[in-house]
Parts: C-alpha cells; structure tokens; sequence
C-alpha cells in the first residue's frame, strides 16, 4: 500500500472507532489527542467525576430526569427554522438551528443543566465555572439556581466588559462573579483562574467547564451533553425535508456546540461538516483565535490538541471580536476530526461577522451572537460555491449580550 | 553520580548531619536576567537542592507570586534555551544540584529527546512537571532517565493510597509532597493532618520525600522537618528577592538547625 493509502485506512479506523463509541479510549485520548494534563491533587477529582458519569450519565434515571428539564425548563427542543431570505440571498436552502431559544439564550444551557444535575448527584457543595462571551457562566448561574447549589464565575477583566450585561444577569441568577485581571484577562486566564480554585477545593468543589476542553472527562462529558443539538437537528431535517442537508455548519471556539451538532452527522459521510473559526483581524500572530487553521499541538488547561503558542511553547494571545470565541485551544475531539479530514474547518473574519450578523438580523429577524455569526458567514461563503444546496447552520446563541460590542459598528444600510 | 543520584545524595547528605534539607525555589530570571547566575549561585550556596522556575505563559499551579514572577520573566524574553544556557555557562556551577521546574508545554515544545540532552549537558539534575501526573508521564519519564535524570512526581493530601504508592515507587531524585489541597504561595496548614498525611507518604516512598507549598517560616520548617527530610521553599523565597533581600540570609534564617 502506498503512505497515502495507509493513512486514508487509519483515518477511517478512528473515525469507525468515534463512531462505535470507542474513543475517548481508556486514557481519555481521541486518537493522540486529549488526555489528563493536571496536577496531581486534581486527579482522584476526575476520576470520581468518570465513576460519576459511568454510573449516572446514560442509566435511565439520570436520562429521563436531564430530559424533562430540559424540555420542561430549558424549552427543548429547539426549532429548526427555515430561512428563507437568507437562502434566496445566498442561493441556497438554509436551516436554522435555534439554540437561541433554549433558555438563557445559547447552546451553552445542555451542558450546564446536565453538568449540574450531574454535580448534586455526586454530592457537590459549590460550583465553578469560568465563562468567556458570559453566556456560560448564565447558563451555570441559571443551573446552579435550579438545582440549588452556589455558584462562582470567572470571568476575564475584558470579557465583563464587553459583555457586561450577561455579568448583571449572573448576579441576578445568584451567582458570585469573580473578575480575572491575571493572564490576558479573557477565557484563558478565568479557566486558569477556575482550575486554581478547584485544586484548591477539588473534594467539595465541583468544577463546571463550559467547552469540550479540558482534562478528561470534561471533552466526553460536554460532547454527550451537547449532542441533543445533533439528534434534534437530524430528525428535524428529515421530517422537514425527507433527506438529509449537504452540509452542517457551526462556530468553534473551545468546539462544544459544534462538537454537539456534528455528532447528529459523523456518520452521514454525505454531509459536510464545516467548523468556523474567529479569523480576527488577520493571520498573523495574535491577530485571531483560529485554533485549528493557524496552530500546532501542545497542552494548555489539561489537555494534548491543537493550540496556538510560540516556539517556545508559550501560549499565545489572541483576539477576536467574539469573546466566546477568543481562545487559543480546542477541543481534542475536534483535533482528531480535522487531522482525519471529516470537519474541515476555516475562518471568517471580525468583519466578516458583523456583516453577516447584520444581514440575519434585517432578513430573518433574528439576531445571532457575535459567536454565531462567524457560522453564518461561513455558510454564505459556503453557500457561493454550492448553489441550491441544503445548509444547517448551528444558531449557537443570541446576541442581546453584544450590544456593548454592536454599538460601536452601527448597522450598514440594508445589506439586502 | 548521575542527576538522579546526586538529589538524592544531596537530601541524604542534610538528614545525615542533622540537617532537613532545603529545597529552594526561584523563577528563572526573575527579578533580573543579568542577576539569575548569581542569584542562582547564591541560593544555591545555602541550599540542598534548587528547583528552578520554567516561566509559562499559564501557571494553573501556582498563587499569585509565582504568575507576576513568571509573567515578568516571560515579559524580560526569558525561555528554556536561555535557562539552559546560563546554567550550563555557570563556572564554578551551582553548588547544590539543579531541578527544572516547567509546566508540560515548553518542554513539549523543545522536544523531550533534545530536551533531556541538552539538560544534562547543562548539568541540570532533573525535572519536575507539576501538569504532568504519572499516568502521562512515561515518555517524559523514559527520554530522562536515558541520561540518568530524575523526574520528581508529585503527591498531595488527597492523593489515593494507591497512586501514592505508584509515585513512591515511580519517583525519582526525591518525592515531591504538595502540603496543601491549593497553589503555590498559599498557607502550609500544618497540625495533625500534616503529621499523619507526610507520614503516609514517607512510609510509601523509595526516594526521600520533600515536602512544601505555602512554607514561610522557620517553624514551618522545623515542623515539617520532624516528619520528612526535606523542606521545599518557593514563593516566600521569591517574595524576598523581589524585595531585594539577599536570598542567603533568607534562607539561612529559615533553616535555624543548619
Ligand atoms: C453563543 C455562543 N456560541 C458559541 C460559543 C463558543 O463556544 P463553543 O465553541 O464551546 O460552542 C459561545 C461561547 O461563549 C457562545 O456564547
């Protein structure tokens, strides 16, 4: 066989052994990627977390419970809703997956909801949790009030600026907001800052990661929590459509809505799967979070992926407009699916965002978060290069939590 | 005597004239850059063992001392190069061995074969990864000891019987006993938990057992020092070179047996 052959053959391998449910494997690894990269006095706090989600997470009880909250309380399912104007303006079909309408506006409910059930069955007195855009850190805040447990969030300096209205709902749902101003003061530094706290309480504390980051089992954990998006959007479609769409695409930052939605498609190998990252303001260093399109491997918050840091293994700052989407790791499974060749992922760029967050807002009448909008101006590059073809863009939240950031790029006159 | 061996001489050594052992910490170019050599000689000249700081860009160990003296290094154009170069230029060299302490990622990205050659040609004696628990650490553990370095594991209070005993047996130079649940800086605790708790440890270990985190004073040191031969000082160490203090008298001054 000749080295290509060879390695199309292993990429099919790990890509049947995701499927089958064999990776993560023992060691928490997907394929090379992910593993447990943390100090000592953390780990008898991951492995009680694995004995917890290999007792609770898929027995009925659990199940039925996270079900009923989620739909009694969070609102699922989501819609899947036709956008019309959109695909007349892009030449294409294009579907909506609404995880703005889940309760506290964003994807990031499913796993908080699920995490904190998950948490009171295991005894937790007290969770943390970082966030980034905020939209975490409500979701946890909102979570934790539900369930009954006190909440504390990091959250970077920066970040409680410009997304200073989702700090306020926090404090609202109850939750303690701790400001991070070590580090570069955005998502990095609060998960430093989270994982500080936790190692310092790792018994009583149970630390509530809001991305398919981190040490294992947090990349599992937060993919099967996330996955509903992907079950709910496949049946949608199907019942919509009678087929399924020839491409799904979403928004990476640490990955766990995209992970969520892929997972409904891995094995429809007809369908493309298209990850967007924050391309800033450039390619340069620091100049955007693209993770996968600009970076290498290493460790950062416990886990081997692809991460951009220097030669010399410092991590590197980043930026994007989006500041859930400003960081410079991601999740391990998504390293293993671009290596692979099943996601491909690319960029769009601050200005890239805005435009199509502008051109959703005044023909669907929906406004995405900052987040979300770097999936919506991938599809419509998408979309350019397939003309009359099915695109499900995964709505990851709404953008009210943007207006700070949105008032200072007034809208551009009808991009109609 | 390889790297291994000469830590473990080193401890031996103290306890053998009645003394615990100092294990002494600084960030490598920290305060200054042009001063890490003498600093390094000068710590090295009342301690037993030095551990030197690899700054990283996110030190989720560490309390807030060890991230401003990190950042600051970083900021100055501190690397794992520079690290290696001035230590291995130091002539004479440091007068107790020299322990590496780096979060996994810098050394990842030197690469660990290089890594581990380079370092002993420097004449460092061993690394300790704080991010890599022993699950991870076979390939790290393997490229070292080919050059006969140690690589220290580490082990807390809420470390299970079973991983501590792994660690004993897996620890190489010493073993690395973390005082407190928490970061670098913070309080040492002390009491009846810690007695039991470095017992247990003692009790499980090949390697003698150092033990910090949060150590301050010299009762501190005289405490843990009943219980194991060897005492880690790290972000009190720091702070006094960060007021300017000479790092000698600071240490000597802890070490009140010596
Ligand atoms: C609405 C929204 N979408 C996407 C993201 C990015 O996170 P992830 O990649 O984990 O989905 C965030 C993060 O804060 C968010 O708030």
């Amino acid at each position: 066989m000749n080295p290509d052959a060879d390695q199309t053959a292993e990429n099919e391998d790990l890509l049947a052994a995701l499927l089958d449910g064999r990776l993560p494997d023992e060691r928490g690894r997907f394929g090379p990627f992910g593993g447990r990269y943390v100090p000592e006095t953390l780990v008898p706090a991951l492995d009680r977390l694995q004995a917890g989600i290999d007792q609770h997470l898929h027995e009925p009880g659990f199940q039925d419970c996270l079900a009923a909250e989620l739909r009694d309380w969070a609102g699922r399912p989501t819609s899947l809703t036709p956008a019309p104007a959109l695909g007349r303006e892009w030449g294409a079909e294009v579907w909506l997956k609404r995880e703005d309408l889940a309760h506290t506006g964003a994807h990031k409910i499913n796993n908080a909801l699920g995490q904190a059930l998950l948490a009171k069955m295991l005894g937790a007195r007290r969770i943390v949790a970082e966030t980034g855009a905020g939209q975490h850190g409500v979701a946890s805040a909102a979570a934790c009030a539900r369930v009954g447990l006190p909440c504390v969030v990091y959250m970077g300096s920066i970040d409680c600026e410009r997304q200073a209205p989702n700090v306020d709902r926090m404090k609202r749902l109850g939750a303690e907001v701790i400001p991070v101003t070590s580090g570069d003061r955005t998502l990095r530094a609060a998960i430093d800052e989270a994982l500080r706290d936790w190692v310092s309480d790792p018994v009583e504390t149970y630390y509530l990661l809001g991305s398919a980051v981190g040490p294992h089992p947090y990349p599992y954990l937060v993919r099967e929590l996330q996955a509903v998006i992907g079950r709910e959007s496949r049946s949608q479609i199907l019942e919509h459509c009678g087929k399924l769409p020839d491409a799904v695409i979403a928004c990476v930052g640490g990955g766990s809505n995209a992970i969520g939605l892929f997972h409904g498609f891995l094995a429809d190998q007809d369908v493309s799967l298209l990850g967007i990252e924050a391309g800033g303001r450039g390619g340069g260093l620091g100049d955007n979070s693209a993770t996968l399109s600009h970076g290498r491997p290493g460790v950062l918050h416990g886990s081997y992926s692809i991460l951009l840091h220097d030669e010399h293994g410092q991590v590197q700052e980043t930026h994007s407009i989006s500041a859930g989407l400003d960081y410079p790791g991601v999740g391990p499974e998504h390293s293993l699916l671009a290596s692979i060749g099943r996601v491909e992922y690319q960029t769009a760029s601050d200005d890239e965002a805005l435009d199509a967050l502008d051109q959703c807002a005044s023909l669907e009448g929906i406004l995405p978060a900052l987040e979300t909008a770097h999936a919506f101006a991938g599809a419509r590059r998408w979309a350019g290069k397939n003309r009359g073809k099915t695109v499900i863009i995964g709505l990851s939240g709404r953008g009210d939590k943007d207006m700070p950031t949105l008032s200072q790029y007034p809208p551009k006159k009808a991009s109609r | 005597m390889n790297g291994s061996q000469r830590i473990e001489q080193a401890i031996r050594q103290s306890g053998e004239a009645g003394r615990t052992a100092l294990v002494s910490y600084i960030t490598a170019g920290y305060p200054a850059m042009a001063s890490f050599r003498s600093d390094l000689a000068k710590v090295a000249s009342v301690s037993d063992v030095v551990e030197v700081g690899v700054p990283f860009t996110d030190p989720m160990a560490d309390g807030v001392t060890i991230q401003r003296a990190s950042h600051a290094a970083l900021e100055a154009g501190v690397t794992l190069q520079w690290i290696l170069d001035e230590i291995g230029a130091m002539d004479p060299a440091p007068s107790a061995p020299v322990v590496l302490m780096s979060y996994l990622n810098p050394l990842l990205a030197m690469g660990f074969g290089k890594l581990a050659g380079q370092a002993r040609a420097a004449g460092v004696a061993g690394f300790i990864v704080p991010d890599l628990p022993l699950d991870e650490s076979g390939e790290l553990d393997q490229k070292l000891a080919g050059e006969g370095l140690a690589l220290v594991q580490l082990v807390s209070p809420v470390t299970t019987a079973a991983r501590l005993a792994a660690a004993g047996r897996a620890s190489r130079g010493f073993l690395y006993a973390v005082t407190v649940t928490g970061i670098t800086g913070g309080d040492a605790g002390g009491g009846g938990n810690l007695s039991a708790y470095l017992h247990r440890v003692a009790s499980s270990s090949q390697v003698p057992v150092c033990a910090g985190f949060g150590v301050r004073s010299a009762d501190q040191v005289s405490e843990i020092g009943r219980h194991v031969p060897g005492v880690v000082v790290g972000s009190a160490l720091v702070e006094a070179l960060e007021r300017g203090d000479d790092p000698a008298a600071f240490l000597t001054a802890l070490r009140p047996d010596a």
